[in-house]
């Protein structure tokens, strides 16, 4: 597959702001969005559409795929008044949460809507992952346990 | 012949219904149960719902549970009947298990695995004595759970990875070129079964069904004398291409047990001796289940490794067509619908039986007198 670098950093970006919508609870995305206070107007480009992805996974946990089971996913496209379009794929079926993702997509790539969005939005949620993950990391670890077998033995004779 | 259709009833099956409705409910006097509480209070059979239900969705399983009133196989049902309401985005990425960020990894077999034991929350080493506390009204929230200073570090390692450099332990192939993986829902079962549409009925398998097909192994019934080499539990990222993009997108987070049972393998011609493995795969927390699929999956794969079968849990056939809870629950139900013209058919058949047998009898008396 040919790459070219600017084109590779810039879907690396869009991948990861895309990747930190997603996994944003829903309600935390409306909130982000409704405090922001100059909201750009958009419409729809796909209206939120609620479907399934197949979740695969690998045999033995490093082989080739096999198919585990589906997972609801739901997916958006819109275009702000500017003419940037944005597409939002989350898992579960809020319809907000897709077009807000979309929507948020396409300020990103629009270098005069980008810094309303960037701090109070992306990494905010960013944020609340992370402190997520800590949190869940720092509980797993304080019952982490070292186990030790006894010695078994005979005894005399 | 199966049972005929019938007409007529649909005022009796109206009134069942609104009494269902009425059971569902209960006591009028006791507040109703939110889905979110079912979601989040119980969420181990929200987790059995969505693993043998095929779907990852908390809130649809939720609502399964409530609508079946906790009947977690027609809940399974629901949630299977939904799903095919919906249309199908595409195939993620394979997940990556190795990435999990780990909430629970036990190894039974390898006491200083790379990353440590971390119990995480379990019902392990809890005494099942009945809590009477919780059954107290207006019980105050627990205290949250410790939290280490440092976190647990990730990715952990995995007991496949930990050996992989000895040739201890089966290394997992990938083919250069793989084939889409076999597809369950869009194709019918097929045998000989290769592994990955094994895996796919054994993920969408009944737990007790697994359970005791894994129990009936370790009892000597196809034995595969497994030890576990690792339990995780946690949640690993989705990745999916999506059309418009070209370029995999994280679409969410989902919860996953994985197991890696080890069964000791003698060697072949071929092969040197080794630990072959067993896996197992599902939504959610249902470790129970994971550990069974695991021993089901290392018997199921007797011709790998030239193991004699003759027990049930090494019979492909025996297994996968009698996994899915949702197919034997429909066919053993089914017997109680209106059947009959079957019936009256059988009472006349049984009515000639009976007389040609009195008119052989009779001859046969006549005779001998």
């Amino acid at each position: 597959m040919p790459t070219e670098p600017v084109e590779a950093t810039a879907s690396n970006e869009r991948r990861n702001w895309l990747s930190i919508l997603a996994k944003a609870n829903p309600a935390e995305v409306a909130a982000a969005w409704d405090a922001l206070s100059a909201p750009p107007a958009y419409s729809a480009l796909r209206a939120p559409e609620t479907g399934l992805v197949l979740v695969r996974g690998r045999m033995g946990g490093a082989g080739d795929a096999f198919n585990m089971g589906e997972m609801t996913v739901t997916r958006a496209a819109v275009r702000l008044e500017s003419g940037e379009t944005g597409i939002g794929y989350v898992a579960g079926r809020d319809r907000r949460h897709a077009e807000l993702a979309a929507a948020v997509d396409a300020m990103m790539q629009a270098p005069a809507l980008r810094p309303a969005v960037e701090g109070a939005v992306v990494a905010k949620l960013a944020r609340a992952q992370a402190a997520r993950r800590d949190t869940a990391a720092r509980k797993a670890a304080a019952t982490k346990v070292d186990f030790f077998t006894m010695v078994r033995t005979r005894g005399p004779q | 012949m199966a049972y005929v259709s019938v007409k007529g009833g649909e005022k009796a099956i109206t009134h069942a219904h609104q009494w269902l409705a009425e059971d569902r409910r209960g006591d009028p006097g006791v507040s109703e149960l939110e889905v979110a509480q079912v979601r989040e209070q119980l969420s181990l059979a929200v987790d059995r719902v969505m693993s043998e239900g095929s779907c990852y969705d908390r809130d649809l399983a939720a609502l399964a549970i409530k609508q079946a009133r906790g009947d977690l196989p027609e809940a399974i049902f629901l949630l299977r009947a939904y799903r095919t309401t919906l249309p199908r985005f595409g195939a993620s990425l394979p997940v990556e298990t190795e990435a999990m960020a780990v909430r629970r990894r036990v190894s039974a077999a390898f006491k200083d695995i790379p990353g440590g034991q971390v119990l995480g929350p379990t019902f392990d080493y809890t005494h099942r004595l009945l809590d009477f506390a919780l059954a107290a009204e207006g019980g105050v929230a627990p205290e949250p759970a410790p939290q280490a200073e440092e976190p647990q570090a990730y990715p952990m390692p995995n007991i496949a990875s930990v050996f992989r450099h000895e040739d201890l332990l089966e290394h997992d192939v990938r083919a250069d070129e793989p084939a889409e993986p076999y597809d369950l829902t869009r194709e019918p079962m097929k045998f000989p079964a290769d592994r990955d549409q094994r895996l796919q009925a054994l993920a969408r398998g009944d737990e007790g069904f697994l359970l005791s097909l894994a129990y009936s192994s370790q009892r000597g019934w196809g034995s595969t004398h497994p030890l576990c080499g690792e339990i995780r539990l946690g949640e690993v990222a989705v990745e999916f291409v999506p059309d418009e993009l070209g370029f995999a997108i994280e679409i969410g987070e989902i919860t996953l047990t994985e197991c890696t049972m080890l069964s000791g393998f003698a060697g072949s011609a071929e092969r040197p001796p080794q630990y072959t493995r067993g896996y197992g795969l599902t939504f959610g927390h249902c470790e129970r289940k994971a550990m069974s699929m695991a021993i089901v999956d290392r018997a199921l794969r007797h011709r790998e490794v030239g193991e004699q079968a003759d027990a049930p849990v090494q019979d492909e056939e025996f297994v996968l067509y009698h996994s899915d809870n949702v197919e034997a629950s429909g066919f053993v139900q089914h017997l109680k619908l209106p059947h009959y013209v079957d019936f009256q058919a059988d009472l006349q058949l049984i009515r000639r039986l009976r007389k040609e047998h009195g008119e052989r009898r009779a001859a046969l008396k006549e005779a001998a007198e």
